[in-house]
């Protein structure tokens, strides 16, 4: 089911956690609210389940709005951070508790009950584990459970709020790509939440990067992350260089740089120069940007390097593809870089 | 190895004469203090023969004591658990105004001595009292009377629940009951299927502790009840009043069922930690 968000907003104590945005999520996606803590994405997703009240504006879940429906209502599958699974009850019954909470008339018979939960037991592949209390499972199992838990009633949308955030790294990136099947079989609309850029453009069909209580950008991963659409944005997703100077008719001007670069649709005045570390590349000529070698370092498979830049407060960073490997420069040595991509920003005043 | 480890031992420990004696004054003490007026309650009780014994208890005034602390004890205990459960839900899954208030008074009659508790429901219901006037009028008896008992001890012992229960369920937080909303459950089955089995062997902990003062208190009591014999004694003040007469077998055998009253408690509340002191900890754990 599409979830259109109008107008939404909410204030703890007089402090806007989240000024009134409007957002829509097309049926059947998988969407990332990306951001820093603090950004608002924890809030929207909970004022889109109905944990908190909204202020001012509406949720729809298809033609329905959501804000005047009761939490029962909504149907939201919510999976909690740190999984909130009910300790003294079985991996079965933790599943089987939304069933069996629905009103007397409405709930199933226990027979089929025990059918629903023992098959999403199965597709969220714990069937063995289902007489076991969550104080007996890793991690990984009790994320399982949780999410079993929310398809139990059948949601309307599936949200989760830092679904991985709890655990290791390994099990992490094995769970993600679970998930990105899981959400590919069962074609449920699923929001989540997360502050871990690499997850969001990985799991992902769209993410919505969310800063200060507001959305700095929403759009496929792809673009996020190559045309980021703010100073924020590029540097919140992945490593970024920057380079201050200024623009002047339509040029990108800066000390250390020997010829200006073009500044795409930039304003005249001070800007900021954004770039990847895999942009950059040592020039066989010697030209581009004048640098001083600082460090070299080698760290699983990849070499980075570390440069100055004449006039620049700060060092960039690149990493060398295995070509300039052939001739790796050593420490002190003076090189010329070429950026193949970059991104211009007015400067923040 | 061996020696090493005693060397290492010696190094972040006290000599051995310095532990001994510690443990031996800890011992003292606890004979002192704990365990000889124990001693002296069995011993002053069975001294004048088992016959002496059941005569002193099967006393009609002494059952009339028996049977009003009992009273006390199941009205106060429930209204604690209603009204514990109630306040400790109210603290610890809401934001309101005043909450630091109520706290505050919920610990006021922890630090309250009794016998001012006792003097504030005198001056209230009295005949003196704010309400003495209309009390009187309407025939209605409360100090020097079971409803005034009832109040006392009431006060005395409504921080027992709520105070067990407070730290657990902030602990817990409100996840479970937020998953519990979201999956369609109501406040009633939330309650029942997942907040109170969280909290039960808290809540029996709470309530033992609650009961044994409410059948123990006697500051309080001793206020509002006027010591008439057979009708406003509770065991506590039952057992001043044959002291006062010097009928000291008397006293000790009533005072020997107020004394198997806490070694049950203390027995109980034992096994409940030994129990399930898993699940009294179980939050300060996974959080």
């Amino acid at each position: 089911m599409d979830i259109l968000i109008e107008g939404v907003g909410k204030r703890f104590d007089g402090v806007a956690a989240l000024s009134p945005i409007d957002l829509a999520i097309p049926s059947g996606q998988l969407v990332a609210l990306l951001g820093p803590s603090g950004s608002g994405k924890t809030t929207l997703l909970r004022l889109i389940a109905g944990l908190l009240p909204v202020d001012g504006g509406r949720i729809r879940f298809g033609d329905n709005d959501a804000t005047r429906l009761s939490l029962r209502d909504r149907r939201v599958g919510f999976v909690f951070q740190h999984y909130a699974l009910f300790p003294h009850m079985s991996v079965f019954e933790n599943v089987a508790f939304g069933l069996r909470s629905q009103p007397r008339r409405q709930r199933p018979a226990e027979a089929t009950i025990r059918k629903k939960v023992d098959d999403l037991l199965e597709l969220v592949q714990i069937a063995a584990l289902r007489d076991r209390l969550p104080a007996q499972l890793s991690g990984g199992q009790r994320q399982r459970v949780a999410l079993a838990r929310a398809m139990a009633i059948d949601p309307t949308v599936l949200l989760l709020d830092e679904p991985f955030g709890a655990l290791d790294a390994k099990v992490r990136i094995e769970l993600r790509r679970w998930l990105r099947t899981l959400h590919d079989e069962t074609g449920l609309t699923t929001v989540f939440v997360t502050h871990d850029q690499e997850e969001a453009l990985e799991l992902a069909d769209r993410v919505v990067v969310m800063n200060q209580g507001a959305i700095v950008q929403d759009d496929v991963p792809e673009r996020v992350y190559s045309h980021p659409a703010s100073p924020f944005v590029f540097d919140f997703i992945g490593r970024s260089n920057q380079i201050e100077g200024e623009v002047r008719d339509g040029l990108f001007f800066a000390a250390g740089m020997s010829t200006p670069l073009t500044s795409d649709d930039c304003p005249v005045g001070p800007a900021t120069l954004y770039s990847r570390p895999h942009d950059l590349r040592l020039s066989e000529s010697g030209k581009g940007l004048q640098a001083k070698v600082l460090e070299v370092r080698r760290l699983a498979g990849r070499v980075t390097l570390e440069a100055a830049l004449a006039g620049q407060t700060r060092p960039l960073v690149m990493d060398l593809s295995s070509h300039d490997l052939l001739a790796l420069p050593a420490a002190g040595e003076r090189i010329g870089l070429s950026l193949q991509h970059y991104r211009v920003f007015a400067a923040a005043r | 190895m061996a020696r090493s480890s005693e060397r290492a031992d010696a190094a972040i420990s006290e000599p051995r004469w310095l532990r001994w004696l510690l443990i031996a004054i800890a011992i003292a003490l606890i004979l002192i203090v704990v365990v000889l007026p124990l001693a002296v309650v069995v011993v002053e009780a069975a001294a004048q023969g088992w016959a002496a014994y059941q005569n002193a208890i099967l006393e009609s005034d002494t059952l009339a004591a028996i049977w009003l602390t009992l009273l006390v004890a199941t009205l106060c205990v429930p209204a604690n658990v209603i009204f514990g459960v109630a306040a400790a839900w109210a603290i610890s899954k809401f934001r309101f105004p005043g909450k630091g208030l109520l706290l505050s008074l919920i610990d006021l009659p922890f630090s309250v001595s009794p016998v001012v508790a006792g003097l504030v429901f005198v001056l209230l219901f009295g005949a003196q009292g704010w309400f003495g006037e209309w009390l009187k009028a309407h025939e209605i008896k409360i100090i020097f009377a079971t409803p005034g008992i009832v109040l006392a001890t009431f006060f005395v012992t409504f921080p027992f629940v709520a105070r067990e229960l407070i730290p657990l369920m902030q602990q817990q937080g409100q996840d479970q009951e937020e998953a519990a909303a979201s999956l369609g459950a109501s406040g009633w089955q939330m309650f029942w299927r997942v907040t109170f089995p969280n909290v039960r062997w808290a809540l029996l902990y709470g309530v033992l502790l609650c009961n044994a003062r409410a059948m123990g208190e006697f500051g309080a009591v001793s206020v509002v009840s006027g010591h008439i014999r057979g009708l406003t004694n509770t065991l506590p003040l039952q057992v001043e009043i044959l002291h006062n007469d010097f009928q000291t077998a008397a006293a000790f055998a009533v005072a020997s069922l107020l004394t198997v009253l806490a070694l049950i408690t203390l027995g109980l509340k034992l096994w409940l930690e030994r129990r399930h002191g898993e699940s009294l900890a179980r939050a300060a754990r996974t959080h």
